[in-house]
């Protein structure tokens, strides 16, 4: 549990950042709440020769309203967001996940932006922020771009981000009126991350659905939108009839992950059920 | 008067504890110490062809990097075992030699190879990376039932088909099958209990000191039993004189077995100061620990009972492969014949058994006692096949364990009960604790809810377990003719001091179970004096005389009893020099609340008064030797047999086959008890990690041998939020044969609630026709059951 010698660099702001991570290249690695960084260190999973510090900028640690959009700092703790009126108000799913992040201490020091960077195939928040139709900022030698959710998860561990960016805030449109969002999550019950996780969100016109949203994540390489589960609940009544039906193209042509915790075959099952357990809760 | 014994007193011990300022073995920094670090095997069953330390030696801030080879050349032997199990035919277990470091071939995944020693650790890690060994990958076994079969791949070329021993106890099989022909009714279940990684919160570490100037050497170690470390360190590996070494086993962070065993590590960190001169040090780090700490069960077992119409037990068979891993650890042969075969009459009247027990090596880490050992293993054969014939028979399956239950006997007026496979139970009353289970949980207003819930789709389910278990394993002449090395008594000393302050020092070790408390309790309630005047000293060969450690829930039934034998010796001193003081006749007086007084007067003399004229003997009984101060061996008459009832009540999530624990009820009883809040302490801590063993944990290897679940992201623990509140009752059948009147409670817990659990799945389970399924019962196996 010992990583190996690596030089420190604590940041004095985003900008900062950038220019040692210019300078250091692929030898550096971003830390923030180290929460996935550290324990692969320690097994020398990974084996950066610099860790620049980000975890620290009070800069990054926000969670505030902008316009129309909720805005999520970078560095803003799992915590946090569980703690957020704000965010709770905005989709009550931000909130949900986050309670169900790691225990305590990982959601103490644990920063969405981390995790969304680090992209691991079964952490919480992908499919939430897909889910939320987030735009994901991030800021780079060339200056800030955003990258929609949906593009930003781009297979096993990987994204949009390039090598020399930060990503520094997580935009979320406030939806419409009627809307109601759920966040339901099978856990692997050793790291008490996702076996399956699913983030709904429903918007009601009336009696039907006008607009649903459903991303899952720890099925398969990298959390993704259920383009065809929203096609068929769309302008449908969110009926336990209809949910029950749409569901059942939970999974469709996924390579779903499988792993001594999970067969392919039982994830598949248990995206149904908790695509279910989200859509009903959203509809409510 | 009684004013300690049987208060819940908080623990002593806790203070430093809780505010982080324990010293356990890797907190000891000694001069000019070195660490180690150990280049491990990463492959289950390799050839070494060539180790090339000339890179890490080149490193800056390396001392020295040794491999097996050195180790070889240096003519030391390797780690032995400490009991002995032979073949039914006579011939003498295999036990093949387990170097400190292997020279040829590795045997397990994590084997050690070579070590580093380094100036830092973060030195001798980083050398450790380029400590260059060429392997030679090897086919590989892990299931100890396939390793038996013709054309495996064999972990010593000299153990054929991989068989350590075979073993048998009970009635001769004919007479068995004989009676399992005349059954009613045979249930029969073939199941794995599954390998478990102790995980004990302390890593295991070692330091070894030798120092020139003196010719002595040193080790502070994680150990159970310091005592049992340095016979065998010394008499077996080293070969160096017992009086020139010291083994400390300062405080230690839970054990649950795992640290009961003289590992190798300990002699290599002696080996290594001895040849640098230097301290070095070893700690093992989480990885090291899941790779490298004896594992517990690994039982491949057949089971069959046999039952008459009336449901009484007429016969039982068992046939179990246990997988000893690659090397023999410390008691690994004991374990699943003497500590697992003797518990199958359970609490049963069962007339005729029969266990056949095959012990064999796998390209796996050891396997040793681990919370229980061997008992929890005969507990959950037996709960399972009671709780699967009830549901064949279609009986209930509290009846039919309250049917044939051997009934109440104190041990006193009735004798003991003399089983078929070796053992007399000392007292029971078997029908008690399960009738107060049965009354806490609400029997029979639990089966009219049961069935509401099935009308509405809910999977509830209720599982029995009720146990035996045999803890403080002696007398010392029995266990010798069942092969162990070594006696299993205990050494208590009392030390009054001359101011009547009293250091007691006793041969168990206390890793969590809080005998810095329970012990002074016993002292101060005997000698009539504040628990503040008593200290308890434990865990250094150089301070107490000798002694066995703690294991097998013995602590308080032999080492208590051993403390009590030698406050018996000082009060019965005490009371010629009180009597010399009061100018009494010693037949006069009478002990009580720390005074001897002249029966009938107010004439007295205290304790204190007694201790000083001990050692300050101006005016002193004539031919009395001066001093206070007595040491015992105490040697059991027998094992003590704690048993108690365990019901759960799981609800089983028909979407996700997920299975929650609704109630958990334990009644134990452990004999007298002591403080009843340590008791508690530890049935709750052995609920949680039977329960785990149920629903959550298990060591996998795959086909390779590679263990593929050796992290906490991969291994599952039971957790607090996965457990409910648990309901706790006592009954107290005081053992007969100790002067305490205790049994042990170390491991009750463990042993009684793993069926219980499985037993109430399968109940819920039971619409689907679902009779048996392998722990864990993990959410995938239970949805694959309901929809097969």
């Amino acid at each position: 549990m010992i990583p190996n010698n690596f030089q420190y660099h604590r940041a004095a702001s985003v900008d900062d950042a950038l220019t040692l991570m210019a300078k250091h290249g692929m030898d550096a690695k971003l830390l923030a709440g180290g929460h996935s960084l550290l324990p692969a260190m320690k097994l020398r999973l990974n084996q950066p020769d610099v860790l620049i510090d980000i975890g620290h900028l009070k800069e990054l640690r926000y969670i505030k309203k902008e316009g129309n959009e909720l805005v999520i700092g970078a560095g803003a703790t799992h915590d946090d967001i569980a703690h957020s009126q704000m965010a709770r108000e905005t989709f009550s799913m931000l909130s949900e996940a986050a309670d169900l992040i790691g225990d305590v201490q990982v959601r103490n020091k644990g920063t969405l932006g981390g995790s969304l960077a680090h992209a691991d195939p079964a952490a919480d928040w992908p499919a939430v922020m897909i889910a939320a139709h987030a735009n994901i900022e991030v800021k780079g030698p060339q200056g800030t771009r955003t990258v929609a959710a949906d593009d930003f998860f781009t297979g096993f561990f990987s994204t949009a981000l390039a090598d020399n960016e930060i990503i520094t805030a997580i935009r979320i449109p406030e939806p419409p009126k009627g809307t109601n969002s759920s966040y339901q999550k099978f856990m692997q019950p050793a790291s008490r991350f996702a076996i399956v996780g699913c983030a709904a969100s429903i918007t009601m016109n009336g009696r039907l659905c006008s607009k649903v949203s459903v991303a899952f994540t720890g099925l398969s390489d990298a959390a993704f939108r259920a383009s065809n589960i929203e096609a068929a609940l769309f302008e449908k009544m969110p009926t336990e009839e209809n949910i029950t039906a749409a569901v059942q193209k939970a999974g469709e042509g996924v390579m779903a992950m499988s792993d001594h915790f999970a067969s392919e075959e039982y994830r598949l099952h248990l995206a149904r059920v908790f695509a279910k357990r989200a859509l009903m809760a959203a509809a409510k | 008067m009684t004013n300690y014994i049987g208060k819940a007193v908080k623990r002593v011990e806790d203070k430093r504890f809780i505010t982080g300022k324990g010293r356990y073995t890797d907190d000891i920094v000694l001069p000019a110490m070195a660490h180690a670090y150990i280049v491990r095997s990463p492959y289950a069953h390799a050839r070494i062809i060539s180790v090339d330390t000339s890179a890490a030696e080149a490193m800056e801030g390396v001392i020295k990097v040794f491999t097996g080879k050195d180790i070889a050349a240096s003519g030391i032997n390797g780690i032995p075992t400490g009991w002995q199990v032979n073949f039914k035919n006579g011939e003498t277990m295999k036990e093949p030699p387990h170097p400190l470091l292997v020279a040829d071939k590795a045997r397990y995944m994590g084997d050690a190879v070579a070590v580093v020693i380094a100036e830092t650790k973060e030195i001798a890690r980083d050398a450790g990376d380029i400590v260059e060994v060429e392997y030679e990958e090897l086919p590989a076994v892990a299931d100890a039932k396939k390793a038996t079969e013709p054309g495996a791949p064999l972990v010593h070329d000299d153990a054929p088909n991989n068989l350590c021993f075979d073993w048998e106890l009970g009635n001769p099989k004919a007479e068995v099958n004989e009676a399992m022909s005349k059954a009613h009714h045979i249930t029969t279940l073939e199941f794995t209990n599954q390998r478990v990684i102790p995980n004990a919160i302390e890593p295991r570490s070692a330091i070894g000191h030798y120092e020139e100037a003196n010719d002595k050497y040193t080790l502070y170690t994680t150990s159970q039993n310091p005592h049992l470390t340095r016979l065998l360190m010394c008499a077996f590996v080293l070969g160096i004189p017992e009086h020139k070494v010291r083994v400390v086993a300062p405080d230690v962070g839970g054990g649950f077995g795992s640290k009961i065993f003289h590992y190798a590590e300990e002699a290599l960190m002696i080996w290594c100061s001895q040849r640098l001169k230097r301290p070095v040090k070893w700690t093992a780090d989480r990885s090291e620990a899941f790779m490298t700490d004896a594992h517990g069960r690994d039982h491949v077992t057949k089971a069959e009972m046999g039952f008459d119409k009336e449901g009484k037990i007429v016969g039982l068979r068992v046939k179990t492969y246990a997988n000893l891993g690659a090397y023999l650890s410390t008691f690994a042969p004991c374990v699943p014949t003497w500590l697992h075969g003797t518990l199958l009459q359970g609490l049963y009247t069962t007339p005729k058994i029969n266990v056949d027990v095959t012990g064999v090596f796998t390209h796996t880490v050891m396997v040793d006692a681990y919370r229980g050992a061997g008992r929890p293993e005969a507990t959950y054969l037996l709960e399972r096949l009671i709780d699967t014939a009830a549901l064949e028979m279609k009986m209930d399956p509290a009846q039919l364990r309250l049917k044939n239950f051997i009934p109440p006997f104190d041990g006193v007026k009735q004798p003991g009960y003399q089983t078929q496979v070796a053992l007399q139970y000392d007292s029971g009353n078997y029908h008690g604790v399960l009738n107060r289970a049965m009354e806490m949980v609400g029997y029979e207003q639990f089966r009219k809810e049961q069935e509401a819930a099935r009308k509405e789709g809910k999977l509830l389910g209720i599982g029995f377990s009720t146990y035996i278990e045999a803890c403080g394993i002696a007398p010392s002449a029995v266990v010798g003719a069942l092969g162990a090395r070594a006696g299993l008594y205990e050494v208590g000393q009392v030390r009054v001091q001359p101011t009547g302050k009293v250091s007691v020092y006793t041969g168990a070790h206390s890793h969590g179970q809080g005998h810095e408390t329970t012990f002074a309790q016993v002292v101060a309630d005997r000698l009539g004096i504040p628990m503040d005047d008593v200290e308890i000293i434990h865990g250094d060969s150089e301070s107490v005389a000798f002694g066995m450690g703690t294991y097998g829930s013995r602590s308080l039934a032999v080492g208590g009893s051993a403390i009590v034998k030698s406050l018996d010796k000082i009060i019965e001193k005490g009371a010629k020099i009180a009597a010399h003081k009061l100018e009494a006749s010693e037949e006069d007086l009478e002990f009580a609340e720390g005074k001897w007084t002249v029966k009938g007067t107010d004439k007295s003399v205290g304790f204190g008064d007694v201790a000083l004229t001990a050692y300050v003997p101006h005016n002193y009984p004539a031919g009395l030797e001066p001093g206070l101060d007595f040491s015992s061996f105490y040697d059991p008459a027998n094992f003590t047999y704690p048993f108690g009832a365990h019901i759960a009540v799981v609800e089983v999530d028909k979407d996700t086959g997920k299975v929650a624990l609704k109630r958990f009820i334990a009644v134990d009883d452990v004999g007298n008890v002591i403080n009843p809040m340590i008791v508690d302490g530890q049935i709750h801590g052995g609920l949680a990690q039977g329960i785990g063993q149920a629903l959550f944990e298990g060591a996998l290897y795959d086909d390779n041998g590679q263990l593929i679940n050796g992290s906490y992201m991969d291994y599952t623990m039971p957790r607090a939020d996965d457990l409910p509140s648990f309901e706790l009752d006592r009954q107290v059948t005081p053992c007969p044969h100790n002067p305490l009147g205790v049994k042990g409670a170390g491991e009750a817990g463990t042993i009684g609630s793993t069926p219980a659990v499985v037993n109430a799945v399968m109940d819920a389970l039971s619409p689907f026709g679902i009779k048996n399924l392998e722990m864990p019962l993990t959410p995938e196996r239970v949805w694959r059951a309901m929809n097969s």
